[in-house]
């Protein structure tokens, strides 16, 4: 991909034209689905898989895949609520621990797939069967509840006009415009898309593509750990049985966002898009009275039209 | 990784098995997964058991819900090391095979809390009876206004779910399918519904979905104690936790406390402890006489609530404190 042509791709648009036409199926089928206090719902509902996405994009970037996404986010959440609510931390510093643990696994895979030459497929079963069983012992299975106050604040609402918005909501957009920025604007950025793209090549222009993976997995921890800090904001526990199905859902929305599974194309922006295509559908077919198993054949019908449309894109360009 | 494991664990507790006198009689336990409280009670309930009878206890488990691979490998090793009697609670169909082969040999295999077909017999929850009661107390509670019933459930086509989602209704007094139906029924009065996965996040999200098509909902049938907690949050953010009846099912420790704080009106507690003592028990029977156990035993359900009310019979939130499972 010529990351010095401005023009943008077909292929990104896709989404957006996806969501667009959701959202106005939706508004016609029922008055309740454009107002403001829906639509904030609807992002809240997405901001913890939309965050997860986040690291999920950058490792999916890297022709990487990471199973363990959903697991070690709850292994965070558990870490840091119980550190604050058993042991009397000082909830930043409680906080600060989980979004630690949430690092030093997503630096494991990393070491993991450069040291030991792991398929990331791979590893990151491993470390998910490991951080989900770590929750469950550490947890006792019991959700942490009673939390300190500042451990909820992301979940608190401030007005836009007459909406109400979720802090949540704008770390995640804000988040989002960070990850874009740095990846479409500067040389590390540009260094992920090189070694997603063709790995050698990388190498024999000087990056080091080893120190670029292990820092993209731990990167991709951090976010985990915020999506963590957004997960216990947002129901006010730490719960050891969250973001079990948030390991697919994550994966869901970077490939219904355009990226290619093969690494090296998509744009950052097409994973939100993609969380909130899911999002949209869920809080739609409820609101028309549907029932819920159609929502899972949308969204199965959904990625396959998205890869399909990835592929068919990438013969165009060739 | 997995089957590995899991192999390694029956290989253990077969080796300690191998220790023990010839005459005592083997039972073998295996629960859906390790750490839920719902199976650490049951595992409990069948040790306790187990150690007043003399009888030998083995274990095992799946690694979680649909883990079927590893209770098919269980029930294996489990009459290979001399179990005449196996206990297991099932996580999918796919053991019935499993189970035929292993009853030829003489085994008698007891379903716990989940049916299967093919068991010797069943010892769990009345699940339909369990919804009924709670429908009951939502239709007394709410007494003359108009119901505007928010369910929700756990996933489409699970008996359980099934059974409790009907029987509330019943109990309310909607028209719904019977206890053997796993189709979810509807009235005009069930304004919305939606899945939880029985778990806290979706349970949250699903409520506020519903809030957004009915804002006026005024009782919310929740399948579990951390669906309902979700209900509950998302209630509070809009403001309305006030005059909602939420419901549900189960009776664990923590849902118990959440009935005494309010945010749960009335739970139907449910006991797996019974379950596994009555198993155990049967076991050692079937060891000394041969006779094997069957049909169905209803283990019992409790309705537990904060405040009682009239014509409905419940006890109060200090009862299900002393009966719960899980952490107290």
């Amino acid at each position: 991909m010529n990351a010095s042509k401005r023009a943008i791709p077909w292929g990104a648009l896709g989404p957006w034209i996806a969501l667009a036409i959701t959202c106005l199926f939706f508004t016609v089928q029922t008055e309740r689905f454009l107002s403001g206090t829906n639509l904030s719902l609807v992002l809240q509902q997405v901001m913890v898989v939309g965050v997860l996405a986040i690291g999920q994009s950058l490792i999916i970037l890297t022709a990487g895949i990471d199973l363990s996404c959903g697991m070690v986010m709850a292994l965070g959440g558990v870490v840091m609520t119980k550190f604050a609510v058993d042991l009397g931390l000082n909830p930043y510093l409680a906080l600060a621990c989980g979004l630690g643990v949430a690092v030093a696994f997503g630096l494991l895979n990393g070491l993991l797939v450069t040291r030991m030459k792991l398929p990331p497929f791979i590893v990151t079963l491993g470390t998910l069967n490991i951080a989900f069983a770590i929750t469950q012992i550490y947890s006792e299975a019991q959700t942490i509840t009673d939390l300190p106050e500042a451990m909820t604040v992301l979940g608190n609402t401030f007005n836009l006009g007459s909406t109400e918005v979720s802090y949540g909501t704008v770390a995640m957009l804000a988040l989002y415009a960070l990850a874009w920025f740095v990846l479409r604007e500067t040389a590390p950025g540009r260094h992920l898309y090189a070694v997603g793209n063709n790995p050698e090549a990388a190498r024999l222009t000087g990056i080091n593509v080893d120190k670029v993976l292990v820092i993209v997995y731990a990167l991709a921890g951090l976010f985990y750990g915020i999506a963590a800090m957004l997960s216990v904001a947002r129901t006010g526990v730490g719960d050891p049985n969250a973001g079990q199905t948030d390991n697919l859902d994550a994966i869901t929305a970077v490939v219904l966002g355009g990226t290619s599974l093969f690494g090296g194309r998509g744009i950052i922006l097409g994973s939100l898009v993609g969380a909130v295509i899911v999002g949209v559908f869920r809080n739609g077919l409820t609101l028309m009275g549907v029932a819920s198993v159609y929502q899972t054949l949308i969204t199965g019908i959904l990625v396959i039209l998205a890869v399909a449309a990835d592929q068919m894109s990438r013969k165009g360009v060739r | 990784m997995k089957l590995s494991t899991s192999l390694i664990l029956s290989t253990l507790t077969l080796a300690v098995g191998g220790a023990f006198a010839a005459d005592a009689p083997v039972i073998g336990l295996i629960t859906k997964t390790e750490t839920n409280p719902f199976f650490v009670k049951m595992k409990e309930g069948a040790q306790q058991e187990a150690k007043k009878a003399g009888a030998k206890l083995m274990t095992a488990t799946g690694k979680k819900d649909g883990d079927t691979a590893s209770q098919i490998t269980a029930l294996e090793n489990m009459a290979a090391a001399g179990a005449k009697t196996i206990l297991i609670t099932s996580t999918g169909d796919a053991i019935i095979p499993t189970v035929k082969k292993v009853q030829a040999k003489g085994v008698q295999v007891i379903a716990l809390d989940s049916p299967f077909d093919g068991a010797d017999a069943l010892f769990a929850t009345d699940n339909y009876k369990a919804g009924v009661l709670i429908g009951q107390y939502a239709k007394a509670a709410l007494g003359a206004k108009p119901a505007k019933i928010a369910m929700l459930d756990l996933f489409p086509g699970h008996p359980v779910g099934a059974q409790r989602h009907n029987g509330f209704m019943t109990g309310f007094g909607l028209k719904a399918n019977g206890a053997t139906s796993n189709e979810l029924s509807s009235t005009p009065e069930t304004v919305c519904a939606g899945d939880t996965d029985g778990n806290q996040a979706k349970g949250q999200t699903a409520m506020e979905n519903c809030l957004q098509k009915n804002p006026d909902i005024n009782v919310v049938y929740t399948i579990n104690e951390p669906a309902a907690a979700g209900a509950y949050n998302a209630l509070k953010k809009a403001g309305k936790e006030k005059g909602v009846i939420i419901v549900s099912v189960d009776g664990g420790c923590q849902g118990v406390k959440d009935t005494a704080a309010g945010k749960i009106a009335a739970t139907s507690q449910q006991y797996p402890l019974k379950m596994a003592s009555m198993g155990v028990a049967a076991g050692v029977e079937y060891a000394k006489t041969g006779k094997k156990v069957s049909g169905y035993t209803d283990t019992g359900v409790t309705l537990i609530a904060a405040k009682a009310v009239a014509g409905v019979d419940s006890k109060d939130t200090k009862v299900g404190l002393d009966l719960c499972w899980g952490k107290k």
